[in-house]
C-alpha cells in the first residue's frame, strides 16, 4: 500500500491499480498461464504504474532543480535541445535510479514472457498450425530476409527480435510480444492490445461514413492486433498485412483466425519492395511502425504506399506524438528514453521528422495531408471506474494519426 | 525439442546494455533484489489465493488468521523465526559492524607471516 504524503492525511488516497493481467484477452493461440505467471505479470504492470506515477514526477523536479543548474554550470547555458536535456540527466541520482528500475521491469518482463511462452511451445507451435495448415492466408516468404532496421539490436529488448526463430514453425516471437503488451501498457491498449486499431476504424467510420475501402494494407503488421479491428471494421473489405518476420505473422494468422476474422492475410514481405500492383489498395496503414524503420527505408515505404494506393485512397499512420518546439524538453528527453534503453534506435530521429514532408516527397500534395490526435477508447471493461492512466512518457495510449489522400 | 527454456527465456537482447549506476554491480544487485521482490509478491499473492479459497471453501474463515492469536510457545518460536530470518538476510551488514569492533589481519600478510622461514 502506497501512502502519497503522511503529513496531509486527509488527501490520502490510494490511485487505482492497473487492471490484473487475468483480464488480458485469449484466443486460441494465446499462451496458458498459471497464478504465479499472472502475479509475475502483475507484479511487473504495478511496478511500471509506480515508477510513472511515483518517480518520473519527482526527476522531473530534480531536473528543475539540480540537473538544469548542474548542467548550466558546467556548460554556460542551459541544455537546448532534448540530446543537451539527457545529457543533464545522466549525471542526475533520480534518474538514474528511475532508468535502472526501468530497464530491470523491461528485461524482468521479457523473461516472464519468453519464460512462460518457451516452456510449452511445442503446444503452441500445434496451435498455431492447427489455425494455419494449409490456409491461403497466410503467405510466408523465407527468402525474405531481415532489414537492417528489424535486426541491428533487438527491438524493446526482446531477445531474437519478431525474427529469430529457435526451432521449424517457431511462434515464440509472437506468442511473448502479445503476453507482456498489456502489462507493459498497464491494460490501457485494451485487452487485446488492439487500442489503436480501434480506435483508427472508429475514427475513420465516424469521420468518413461513406468511405468503404475494397482492399486495405497494413505494414509492419508485427502479430496484427492494429490491423484485425481494421478487418472487423470492414468485413467486406480485403485486408492484407506485411511483416518481414515469419514468427509473428504465423501466430498473427492464427491468432486473428482464432479471433473469427477470416478477410485478413498475413504475408512475409518487405515494406520497401511491396508485391503488389500499382493502385491496388484503397487504404493502407501502420502503427507504432515509422519509429521501426530507419531513415533509408522510410522514404522508401512510402513510395511504395503512395505506389500501391489506388486515387481517392487513404494511408493512414498511427505515431506517438512529434517532438515540437511546444513539448518541454525534459519531457522529449524522457520520451528519448526508450530509443536509448529500450533499443529503439530510429525512435529519435523519427519523431522529429517533418511528417508532412515525408509523405510529400513520396508523391503526395500538401492539400491532402492531415494530422489529428487519437487517444486509445479505454476500455470499460478493464477500467469501471473511468481510470485515465499516468503519463508515461512514450507508452501512454494517445497518438497522432497522420496521412494523406491520394487524388483521384 | 532440445532447448532449455529456463535458460533461453533469460537471454540477453542482441545490443549493448546499459548501465545508470556509477557502479555496474550495485545495479547488478538491484536487478537480484527486483526478482527477489517480483517473487516473494508471487508468494504472497499464492498465500492470499490460498487464504481466500480456504475462506470460500469455508474452511477456514480470514479472521482465524487476523486475530491469530498462538500459544505462548508457538509465539516465542514465531520470533526466534523472524530473528533468524533477519540474521540470515543482513549476514553481511551483521558481519561488517563485528569486523568494525575487532579489525581483521589481511589474509596476505598473514600468509606472509606463516610462510616465514620457509625456503630462500
Amino acid at each position: 500500500m502506497l501512502r502519497r504524503n503522511m503529513s496531509d492525511l486527509s488527501s490520502v488516497s490510494i490511485p487505482p491499480p492497473p487492471p490484473s493481467w487475468r483480464h488480458v484477452g485469449r484466443h486460441g493461440v494465446f499462451p496458458a498461464a498459471g497464478h504465479d505467471d499472472t502475479a509475475r505479470f502483475d507484479f511487473l504492470a504495478n511496478l511500471n504504474s509506480l515508477l510513472a506515477s511515483e518517480v518520473l514526477p519527482r526527476v522531473r523536479d530534480a531536473y528543475e532543480r539540480r540537473a538544469v543548474p548542474a548542467y548550466t554550470e558546467a556548460h554556460g547555458h542551459p541544455p537546448r535541445d532534448r540530446r543537451e536535456a539527457h545529457e543533464a540527466l545522466k549525471g542526475e541520482r533520480l534518474w538514474q535510479t528511475f532508468s535502472a528500475l526501468r530497464r530491470c521491469s523491461m528485461e524482468m518482463r521479457q523473461q516472464t514472457g519468453r519464460t512462460l511462452v518457451l516452456k510449452q511451445l511445442p503446444e503452441l507451435i500445434a496451435k498455431a498450425h492447427a489455425y494455419n495448415e494449409g490456409a491461403s492466408t497466410l503467405k510466408l516468404d523465407p527468402t525474405i530476409e531481415q532489414p537492417r532496421y528489424a535486426s541491428a539490436v533487438d527491438i524493446h529488448c526482446m531477445p531474437g527480435g519478431y525474427h529469430a526463430e529457435l526451432v521449424p514453425d517457431d511462434v515464440s516471437a509472437g506468442a511473448n510480444y502479445d503476453s507482456g503488451l498489456f502489462a507493459t501498457t498497464a491494460g490501457m491498449l485494451g485487452r487485446f492490445s488492439d487500442g489503436g486499431g480501434r480506435a483508427v476504424a472508429a475514427w475513420l467510420k465516424r469521420e468518413y461514413p461513406d468511405f468503404r475501402p475494397r482492399r486495405i494494407l497494413d505494414v509492419g503488421c508485427t502479430i496484427g492486433h492494429n490491423v484485425v479491428p481494421l478487418a472487423q471494421a470492414f468485413p467486406e473489405a480485403e485486408v492484407i498485412a506485411v511483416d518481414t518476420a515469419a514468427p509473428v505473422l504465423r501466430y498473427g494468422h492464427a491468432r486473428a483466425r482464432s479471433l473469427g476474422v477470416h478477410n485478413l492475410t498475413f504475408m512475409q514481405a518487405n515494406a520497401e519492395a511491396l508485391p503488389f500492383p500499382d493502385q491496388y489498395f484503397d487504404l493502407v496503414t501502420s502503427a507504432m511502425f515509422w519509429h521501426e524503420t530507419s531513415a533509408k527505408a522510410l522514404p522508401r515505404i512510402l513510395k511504395e504506399i503512395g505506389r500501391v494506393l489506388a486515387p481517392g485512397g487513404l494511408t493512414l499512420h498511427l505515431e506517438q506524438p512529434q517532438y515540437t518546439p511546444e513539448m518541454p524538453l525534459f519531457e522529449q528527453a524522457m520520451r528519448d528514453w526508450d530509443a536509448y534503453y529500450n533499443n529503439e534506435p530510429f525512435w529519435s530521429v523519427m519523431h522529429e521528422l517533418d511528417l508532412k514532408r515525408m509523405l510529400l516527397e513520396a508523391g503526395f500534395r500538401g492539400e491532402d495531408y492531415f494530422e489529428t490526435t487519437i487517444r486509445a477508447l479505454v476500455d470499460r471493461e478493464l477500467f469501471p471506474e473511468a481510470g485515465q492512466g499516468q503519463e508515461d512518457y512514450g507508452r501512454t495510449p494517445m497518438w497522432i494519426a497522420f496521412g494523406a489522400w491520394k487524388r483521384g | 525439442m532440445d532447448l532449455d527454456p529456463l535458460l533461453l527465456g533469460a537471454a540477453p537482447a542482441k545490443g549493448k546494455r546499459p548501465w545508470f549506476f556509477s557502479d555496474p554491480d550495485v545495479e547488478r544487485l538491484l536487478n537480484v533484489v527486483m526478482a527477489l521482490a517480483m517473487e516473494l509478491a508471487v508468494t504472497r499473492q499464492r498465500l492470499d489465493a490460498l487464504e481466500r479459497l480456504l475462506e470460500a471453501r469455508a474452511l477456514l474463515p480470514r479472521e482465524a488468521i487476523e486475530g491469530f492469536a498462538p500459544s505462548p510457545e508457538a509465539e516465542r518460536e514465531r520470533q526466534l523465526m523472524l530473528r533468524e530470518f533477519q540474521i540470515r538476510l543482513l549476514r553481511i551488514f551483521l558481519q561488517d559492524a563485528q569486523r568494525e569492533r575487532t579489525p581483521a589481519e589481511s589474509i596476505e600478510r598473514i600468509m606472509k607471516e606463516l610462510a616465514e622461514g620457509s625456503g630462500p
